[in-house]
């Protein structure tokens, strides 16, 4: 398991990397933590000529939050998700969902940049991003320009990033209401069979918001956005719950693997929805 | 007076840290700090690296290899291909279980990930890029990766080179997929039991494919030195010895001048039993270039081409009377091998000692036939964590009790007790022929169903089956009982061989002349503890504290023959040769010890670490002054030094047996379950260090645990192997671990000089059958009888499913 032969840079500014991947075109790369590219690296499962490290570029690290309005550097360490105390208060989910990632080794080094970029439906981060109606920020050689999360996602592994842009960060506004993210996985260290994102508010009984997003579930991130509007605007009961998660899984269109086979999958998606509604519910 | 300053017996003894002490490991300073000494850490001068271009495909015609591109790399000094094997008589080798095995693709493929170039060059990353650039023209075949498929009309031949061979190493062949019948027992009088018994349970139980996955991958570094002739190989060898005799045999190289070590290692778990090409062609690339050569093959090289495990279809029908005696046992095992039969077994069991399948039951008659069938898959068969077959012997016999007890309306635990060889009935011959020396089950059994309050469980299941039943709950128990005799210690010379190499093994010690010592033995310690353990069977054998005692292994130059470490063997067999070596030490020490003392020997008695005058405790030599006395004494007709050999050929096999018990919470949506107790209690005779018992129990039954309940090496339908990586082979971390309760009798075996009888396989053994006896007892109330394992998420379930538990 070694990779071919590749270069190595280390720019310590932003416009440095920009310039250097503009010059590389596909054959550039930019790694984060590596701990998605360097698995496909090893197993040669892509050819990169130049390698370009990211992690000296300042610019691209930090939590920050305004108000209610939340910015993230795409360089920012999923541990650094699950620890921050600032960011826990505004937008919780975040290490609900974060803790679920991988294991403490891979969240040391793994960044929300690299897990949101990387266009793998088993992430879970893109399905988070789903939830919070986030937006990214990307810059290359063309200039800046943001997209939103729920437009970013074509295909596994295809984005609406091209490949000579780099993500800079990603923001979105401190959600209201109750929360979950709710995986079932076969071990530690395992990508979801299923999981599921929700964020509600209530006031008195009735959905006031509502969010809810699912991750490996289908070649994308799935924002469920049929599922929100029949919740948007209704008294809250089991019966709607139930009506809402089965909208959820009508929209998720798994593939099989290990995990198991499609029709086990879809089930799941249910179970995670259903569970993840009702943690929420009480939250809310 | 002198013996007031003199020690008392007891404390004298506990100074020695022997038998029966927690004596710390006496390895895990160095293995702790990094300091251990792997075959990878071995590093020699002007060294290169090998390694292999595999094959992407099950089954193929090789139209071409071309190793041009690759050879025009700089760094790759080398590519090795069968044509170039071929004139040394290397492309094939034999493997341990009669057959022969391609060592690089010799005009075909059988398997995906089969070896089919060996690469050398420079470093790991030269080599992997000249790897890339062999070029290999595949002619695809129709694969069949399914044992029954395998030996139907139309079925694709997989063995060409002897597809018109009516004869294997294990009598007549019937199709050119199948490889040897093995029957055992009494065929007739079983069927005329089954034919007229009261009730009869038939149930086809599958364990699965898996795969030993050590921490350590296998590997190996080749040095022929080309001016002595010598070739010295390091490797990742579970038995030295018989890798030396094998390795001279096959290549020509006179025994003396080769010289195999074994280094630390990392695990083994039958894993490392089998020669693997990897190592034939670091020899020769050693001898072609005249340089080391080192090969270490990657975690996905070992999940998909180095031995794996088990792979058995069992198919059992076992007969009672109404009232729950069992009367018979038949089993019919279809046994997938994949494309070579390179199991490691005694060479007269082919399919191990699956013979002990009548398990800890007194059953008058037994029958059991073995038919060995070759597919798409890789090569191996090994004895992961077990004893030669014997967890697919017991996980049959205990899931076949169950079906049994289902059948006839009863307890399962009942039906266990009523059944049990008696304490009394030891020594007890099997309806399929083994001795089983020594134990007591009820004793067990009651012990241990008392410790977990088995008739509560049985309470508190009944309530959690009313609250799901109401609907106010969706999960189930279900508690997993197992009982397990083994059969390890191979073995006796007179029916336990490989390769015409008997399984007897062997310690030499030599003490020193200020009474330290030194022991080397044939086995290889691959974290068992064996520098800790055996080092405290000398230590109460001969006085000398454990601590004084260095224990060398692995080193077929300076260590004694043996056939190594695996199937349990090593305690109940080289264990057995140290202590006997241990008393040649006393029996001559007493000799000096008389002189010494001017009294005849037989006025002498041994006191812990001395010879003592008999009625004159004051009179006395210690073990440390007779060894000084060894080396400075002219004692007319003995010899100087003090030193003992012992080869060890056992008389009977020894049969460590256990009770496990483990009680699971299912959700039926989900299908994940939740360990919520695991109770194991282990007799293997004499404990010689209950820390280290407790800890083999504990490695035991984790891999248990992973092989019930997830670990598996799947394949689809093209032969492709699904489950390459560590993200879909299941291995548990601390977080999928529960907490276990380890217990024990101690029943000690009559024939091993200590009474030992083996322990670090037990808790595999038991703990598969008792984990997936717990899933299948949480569904027994919807009518499950029988479900394949892993019992991973999506299959458990799919038992809920297809029970209609879904709504
Ligand atoms: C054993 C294991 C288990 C895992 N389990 C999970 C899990 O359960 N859930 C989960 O979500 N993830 C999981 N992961 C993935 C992990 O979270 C990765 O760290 C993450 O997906 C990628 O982040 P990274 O910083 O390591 O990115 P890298 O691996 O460095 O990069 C990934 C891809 O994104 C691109 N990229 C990175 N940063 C940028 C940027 N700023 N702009 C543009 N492109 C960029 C890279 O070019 C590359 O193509 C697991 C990984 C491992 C090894």
């Amino acid at each position: 398991m070694i990779p071919s032969a590749f270069s190595f840079y280390k720019p310590d500014n932003l416009q440095k990397a920009i310039n250097l991947i503009a010059d590389f075109g596909d054959e550039g790369r930019v790694i984060a933590g590596g701990h998605s590219l360097i698995p496909v690296m090893k197993q040669r499962l892509t050819d990169i000529k130049h390698l370009i490290d990211l992690s000296a570029i300042n610019e691209l690290k930090g939590i920050k939050i305004k108000g209610s309005s939340i910015s993230i550097g795409a360089m920012t360490t999923q541990v650094e998700l699950i620890t921050n105390a600032e960011l826990f208060k505004v937008a919780p989910v975040i290490r609900e969902a974060s803790l679920q990632i991988a294991d403490p080794q891979v969240r040391n080094l793994g960044t929300i940049g690299g897990n949101v970029a990387n266009g793998d439906p088993a992430n879970d981060m893109p399905g988070l991003m789903q939830l919070l109606d986030a937006t990214y920020t990307i810059n290359g050689k063309n200039g800046v320009r943001e997209i939103k999360a729920r437009e970013f996602y074509e295909g596994a592994y295809f984005t609406a990033r091209e490949d000579d842009e780099i993500l800079v960060s990603i923001s979105f506004n401190s959600p209201i209401g109750g929360y979950a993210y709710e995986k079932q996985k076969r071990k530690i260290g395992d990508y979801a069979t299923a999981a599921a994102g929700v964020i509600l508010s209530v006031d008195n009984g009735v959905c006031s918001s509502a969010s809810i997003a699912l991750t490996n579930l289908s070649d994308t991130p799935i924002y469920c956005s049929d599922a929100v509007s029949m919740l948007i605007g209704k008294q809250i009961d089991d019966s709607l719950l139930s009506e809402v998660t089965k909208s959820c899984v009508e929209q998720s269109d798994p593939v099989a693997d290990q995990r198991g086979p499609v029709e086990f999958k879809k089930y799941v998606a249910g179970i995670v929805v259903n569970k993840a509604l009702n943690r929420a519910f009480d939250r809310s | 007076m002198d013996d007031v300053k003199t020690p008392s017996s007891e404390e004298r003894k506990s100074a020695l840290s022997g038998l029966g002490t927690s004596r710390k490991r006496v390895e895990d300073a160095r293995f702790t700090q990094g300091k251990g000494n792997y075959v990878d850490d071995i590093k020699l001068k002007g060294m290169l690296f090998g390694d292999f271009v595999r094959s992407p495909v099950a089954h193929a015609k090789i139209k071409k290899i071309d190793t041009s591109a690759a050879l025009a790399l700089p760094g790759v000094h080398a590519v090795l291909t069968a044509a170039d094997l071929e004139p040394l008589g290397l492309h094939w080798m034999p493997t341990l279980a009669g057959d022969k095995q391609m060592v690089l693709a010799d005009g075909k493929v059988l398997f995906q990930g089969q070896e089919v170039a060996f690469v050398v060059g420079d470093d790991r990353y030269a080599v992997a890029d000249g790897v890339a650039l062999v070029e290999v023209e595949y002619d695809e075949l129709s694969v069949v990766t399914d044992p029954f498929k395998a030996e139907m009309e139309n079925a694709p031949i997989l063995r060409e080179d002897i597809a018109d061979q009516k004869e294997g190493a294990h009598g007549p062949r019937r199709h050119p997929n199948h490889i040897f019948t093995w029957e055992s027992g009494d065929k007739e009088g079983t069927n005329k039991v089954l034919d007229e018994a009261e009730v009869v349970a038939d149930e086809m139980v599958y364990y699965h494919r898996t795969h030993p996955c050590p921490l350590e991958t296998c590997g190996c570094v080749a040095s022929m030195d080309k001016v002595n002739g010598k070739l010295t190989v390091w490797g990742t060898f579970q038995a030295p010895h018989a890798v030396r005799t094998v390795a001279s045999l096959i290549s020509s190289i006179p025994e003396h001048n080769i010289r195999i070590i074994s280094p630390d290692i990392g695990g083994g778990f039958g894993n490392k039993v089998g020669v693997y090409p990897g190592y034939v062609c670091a020899i020769v690339a050693s001898i072609v270039t005249g340089v080391p050569i080192k090969w270490v093959e990657d975690r996905m090289d070992n999940l998909m081409a180095t031995a794996f495990a088990r792979d058995y279809w069992m198919h059992g029908k076992i007969s009672a009377t109404k009232d729950g005696k069992i009367t018979g046992l038949w089993c019919h095992t279809t046994a997938d091998h994949g494309a070579f039969d390179a199991c490691a077994d005694p060479t007269k069991f082919p399919a191990g000692f699956m013979n002990i399948c009548t398990g800890s039951y007194d059953i008058p008659v037994a029958y059991l036939a073995v038919d060995g069938v070759y597919t798409n898959k890789a090569p191996g068969g090994v004895a992961y964590r077990c004893s030669f077959r014997v967890t697919e012997a017991s996980y049959f016999i205990e899931r076949m009790i169950e079906v049994l007890a289902l059948k006839l309306g009863m307890d399962s635990a009942e039906l266990r007790s009523k059944n049990f060889i008696k304490k009394e009935q030891f020594p007890y011959t099997s309806a399929l022929g083994w001795e089983y020396d020594s134990g007591d089950y009820h004793k067990a059994w009651d012990k241990a169903l008392e410790a977990v309050n088995y008739k509560k469980l049985r309470e508190d299941q009944a309530k959690q089956l009313e609250l799901f039943k109401s609907g106010k709950s969706r999960k189930l128990m279900g508690i997993g009982l197992s009982h397990f005799t083994e059969i390890v210690g191979a073995g006796p010379v007179k029916n336990c061989d490989i390769l015409g190499l008997g399984m007897f093994d062997a310690c030499e010690i030599r003490i020193h002349p200020t009474g330290s010592a030194i022991a080397r033995l044939g086995t290889i310690s691959q974290g068992q503890g064996h520098a800790t353990t055996f080092a405290q069977i000398l230590a109460s054998e001969i006085g000398i504290p454990a601590s004084d005692i260095t224990l060398e292994e692995g080193d077929t130059d300076t260590a004694p023959y043996g056939l190594g470490t695996y199937g349990s063997r090593s305690t109940p067999v080289a264990g057995a040769a140290t202590a006997m070596a241990g008393r040649k030490i006393r029996a001559k020490a007493q000799m000096i010890a008389a002189y010494l003392l001017e009294v005849h020997d037989d006025d002498l008695e041994w006191d812990v670490d001395r010879f003592v005058v008999k009625g004159a405790p004051e009179k006395f030599k210690t073990m440390k002054e007779i060894a000084f006395a060894s080396y400075n004494q002219a004692i007319p007709g003995v010899e100087p030094g003090l030193e003992a050999v012992s080869y060890y050929d056992p008389p009977n096999m020894t049969y460590p047996n256990g009770a496990y018990i483990c009680v699971m919470e299912i959700d039926v949506d989900t299908g994940v379950s939740e360990i919520k107790k695991v109770y194991a209690l282990d007799d293997c005779g004499t404990r010689i260090n209950p820390m280290i018992i407790e800890g083999q129990v504990h490695g035991g039954l984790t891999e248990a645990l992973a092989i019930s309940m997830g670990q598996e090496i799947a394949y689809d339908e093209q032969g492709n192997v699904m489950t390459g990586t560590l993200m879909d082979f299941f291995v548990p971390t601390a977080w999928e671990t529960p907490n276990y309760e380890t217990d024990f009798t101690e029943t000690p075996s009559p024939h091993h000089p200590i009474g030992a009888k083996g322990v670090g396989e037990s808790p595999n053994v038991g703990g598969v059958s008792a984990f997936s006896n717990a899933v299948h007892d949480a569904f027994k109330p919807f009518g499950l009888t029988q479900a394949h394992m892993p019992h991973d998420h999506w299959r458990v379930w799919k038992i809920a499913k297809d029970l209609g538990l879904h709504n």
